[in-house]
């Protein structure tokens, strides 16, 4: 009778016990089947029709007219926007062994472009602004804030070229101030696509494909996918947008990561998860970037200024980029690429503008980022390499920043004059730096984090892409173990001398034993 | 006359084929997961080596609670007596024909080379592997839950002595299957080892009883 009892409790427990851990996992949803939910296209629900408001119901002839009726309702707004990057064109940042510093227009030097300084009226085409003073000032009254660029929702909205970030004139500026809301693709890739002179130039990852894009060139903003939107990753505080990018940026704050929304261990698979600790999304989920078309892998400004019949000319590849510009020089494109991996821990440093470079025969990086495997912080990350061969004084040892742009000729801008030492001059003399009247051409590097372009998890890099002997994806990454692609040469060796000397142990035993015997079966007979 | 003796008990028989068959498994993905050729693939290979040690590990605990509690462990303390005679059996004698120096008894089934490398192989190198297997299998683990102490910054050494002591294994199982031949006939070693019974002289059973 007892045992009854007791057996039939431990059933009731078991039973209860299979019930409730049965109902939680149909309660609790996979993560990602979550989030495909939580951003899956839907009818957006307004909160306020702007079309209602009667200021806006007028005809503009300025777009500062139609900020001016932005800002009688967003009356703090403004505020927020004259703090941020986007509007002032640097940031407050820290640097090891620099300090803190105003990262941004004065002192940046990449080796796309160069410089923004001396060039603003062309470059501040990706301004939030509505123009530039006369000295290529920003404007520090906030009628001169660009809301419409970033909040257009017509997709009409654009800058005209070389006016230093004044829109086309000719728009309906009524319409569009009736449709504005949260910042779409469109409005984000109009700059963001076009970074460093044209589609995909810079990053690799990001380009006009994006705008609708399909499922295989990214699952995220996928149109037959969830179709999100920029911002959906990049939140925003006070007009902050999150996300970094380590041209611009040094410190490990602000980022816009995977693991907000998938947490740090995604995978049904403990193996895998625990290659999140080292491992970062993007090094396994962007096998490849660049699927669309292609981006600027190496940009030699030292060809540039060949005129034909004393006129600039430029040459195509196959695939009709760019091969040759007179007023940029010789570039090589890439497609589908593998990514370059990297140890990241979220911090970098920078050439700035005036730097002295110690060794100018040996690759100057500009943008070194921070890493490595000891360091608990970071991460495998993938990355796009620029090299560049950019004009350098050899005599103060510094960068140049030339002037390249100008509406006139004569005044020394390279694209107009075609004279490095000219547009040398000129350019350092507006960044008040010294130049010595010396050209030289100096290789340099830069870094572009791959975060974008996230594919398929079916497409993924698998398992031997990485732990594979020969041609690993991350066979430059030897300051650890991984098993698969590193092995002790000793160990190996040895171990492979040890098995062919027992075997031959085991062959010259076992022929003398069969030898013997069958000497002392002819003996015996 | 001769009878047949139990030699080796039921359990020691499931653990030796037991062990036999996981250290050939766990050779053979652990061989692949090293590089050395490319057969079910790197992810197979790893999950299927993790399944096999954890076998193994459970295995090799069951064993040592056995070898414990049963005593048996005393038949591969090392005896340096008669050392010299097995030796000389298995370089002169056994081509002569002449008999094992030793016999076996089921006090002392070993004989003195066969105690000392089982007893290194039981000390050194088994446990060696596992160590180095399971530190390999756990040790990203002290520092993503913040354990400093224990945090081991580097897989190299582990996974590198992981190696040496699998390849070491392998060699010791050429070896192995090779001496298997050199029972009182070629197969008697394997039948014993399949069936637990050998046969024994029965005065020699005697003698040595008294
Ligand atoms: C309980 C015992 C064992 C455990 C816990 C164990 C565990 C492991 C683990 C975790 C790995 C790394 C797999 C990975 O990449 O994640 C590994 C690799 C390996 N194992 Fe084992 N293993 C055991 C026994 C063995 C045995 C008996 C052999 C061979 C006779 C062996 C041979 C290898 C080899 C050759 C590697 C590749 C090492 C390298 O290239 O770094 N393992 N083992």
């Amino acid at each position: 009778m007892r045992n009854i009892f007791i057996i039939l409790t431990f059933l009731a427990i078991f039973l209860i016990a299979g019930i409730a851990l049965l109902k939680n996992k149909e309660v609790e949803k996979p993560l990602l089947l979550q989030l495909k939910e939580k951003y899956a296209p839907k009818p957006e629900k307004k909160k306020v029709e702007h079309a209602k408001f009667e200021n806006l119901n007028k005809k503009f002839k300025e777009p500062q007219e139609v900020t001016k009726e932005c800002e009688s309702c967003h009356n703090l707004t403004a505020d927020e926007i004259m703090k941020s990057n986007h509007y002032n064109w640097e940031r407050e940042e820290y640097m090891k062994r620099r300090g803190v510093i105003y990262l941004g227009k004065k002192n940046a030097v990449n080796n796309y472009c160069i410089a923004s300084h001396g060039n603003e009226k062309s470059c501040a085409k990706c301004h939030v602004g509505l123009g530039l003073d006369k000295d290529g000032n920003i404007f520090t009254d906030p009628a001169n804030i660009d809301c419409m660029v970033c909040h257009d929702n017509t997709e009409t909205y654009m800058k005209a070229p070389e006016k230093g970030g004044e829109p086309v004139k000719t728009l309906d500026f009524e319409k569009i101030a009736q449709n504005v809301g949260k910042p779409k693709r469109s409005n984000c890739g109009v700059c963001h696509f076009y970074g460093g002179g044209g589609n995909n130039v810079k990053h690799g990852d990001l380009e006009m494909a994006q705008f609708s894009p399909t499922k295989d060139v990214d699952v995220h903003m996928g149109v037959d996918s969830v179709n999100m939107q920029c911002v959906d990753c990049h939140k925003t505080k006070e007009h902050n947008i999150s996300g970094k990018l380590y041209s611009l940026s040094s410190m490990n704050r602000d980022r816009a990561t995977c693991e907000e929304c998938h947490t740090s261990t995604p995978h049904e698979e403990e193996l895998i998860n625990e290659h999140t600790l080292k491992v970062s999304c993007q090094a396994c989920h962007i096998p490849i970037y660049a699927k669309v078309n292609s981006t600027k892998l190496y940009w030699d400004w030292s060809t540039a200024g060949k005129l034909k019949n004393g006129e600039p000319y430029v040459e195509e590849d196959e695939d009709g980029n760019h091969k040759y510009m007179s007023i940029k020089g010789s570039f090589v494109w890439g497609k589908n690429l593998k990514p370059d991996y990297v140890w990241f821990n979220g911090t970098a440093s920078h050439y700035l503008a005036g730097d002295k470079v110690e060794n100018p025969s040996e690759q100057l990086v500009l943008n070194p980022l921070y890493g490595s495997y000891n360091d608990e912080d970071s991460k495998i990350i993938p990355v796009k390499i620029h090299i560049a061969k950019q004009p350098f004084d050899p005599v103060n040892k510094i960068v140049i920043m030339p002037k390249l742009y100008d509406p006139e000729k004569g005044v020394g801008a390279f694209w107009k004059d075609f004279d490095w030492v000219k547009a040398s001059e000129v350019g350092m003399k507006e960044q008040g730096l010294p130049f010595s009247g010396k050209v030289d051409f100096i290789e340099t590097k830069m870094y572009w984090p791959v975060n974008h372009m996230v594919s398929t998890k079916e497409n993924s890099v698998q398992c031997a892409e990485c732990h594979t002997r020969k041609g690993s994806r991350i066979a430059n990454l030897t300051d650890f173990y991984i098993p698969g692609r590193d092995f002790s040469k000793i160990v190996d060796r040895g171990g492979l001398l040890m098995i062919i000397f027992a075997f031959l142990g085991v062959f010259a035993h076992g022929g003398g034993r069969i030898y013997a015997h069958y000497y002392r079966a002819r003996r015996g007979k | 006359m001769s009878k047949y003796v139990l030699i080796y008990k039921g359990f020691e028989r499931f653990w030796h084929w037991m062990q036999a068959i996981l250290v050939l498994f766990l050779a053979f993905t652990g061989f692949e997961i090293h590089g050395t050729y490319s057969f079910l693939g790197f992810h197979e290979a790893v999950t299927y080596h993790n399944i096999a040690a954890y076998l193994f590990l459970g295995l090799t605990i069951f064993a040592i609670f056995w070898h414990l509690t049963t005593g048996e462990y005393k038949q591969y303390i090392p005896t340096f007596k008669n050392i010299k005679a097995q030796l000389d059996f298995y370089l002169f004698g056994i081509f002569r024909n002449a008999p094992h120096p030793t016999k076996k008894t089921l006090l002392s089934k070993l004989n003195p080379l066969q105690r000392l490398t089982y007893f290194g192989l039981k000390i050194v190198l088994i446990p060696a592997t596992i160590l180095t297997g399971i530190l390999y299998m756990f040790y990203r683990y002290p520092t993503r839950y913040g354990i400093e102490a224990i945090n081991i910054s580097s897989l190299k050494a582990i996974a590198i002595i992981h190696t040496a002591s699998a390849i070491m294994l392998v060699t010791f199982l050429i070896v192995h299957l090779y001496l298997i031949t050199t029972g009182t006939t070629i197969t008697s070693n394997l039948k014993e080892m399949l069936t637990g019974y050998e046969e024994i002289e029965e005065e020699e059973e005697n003698k040595n009883g008294e």
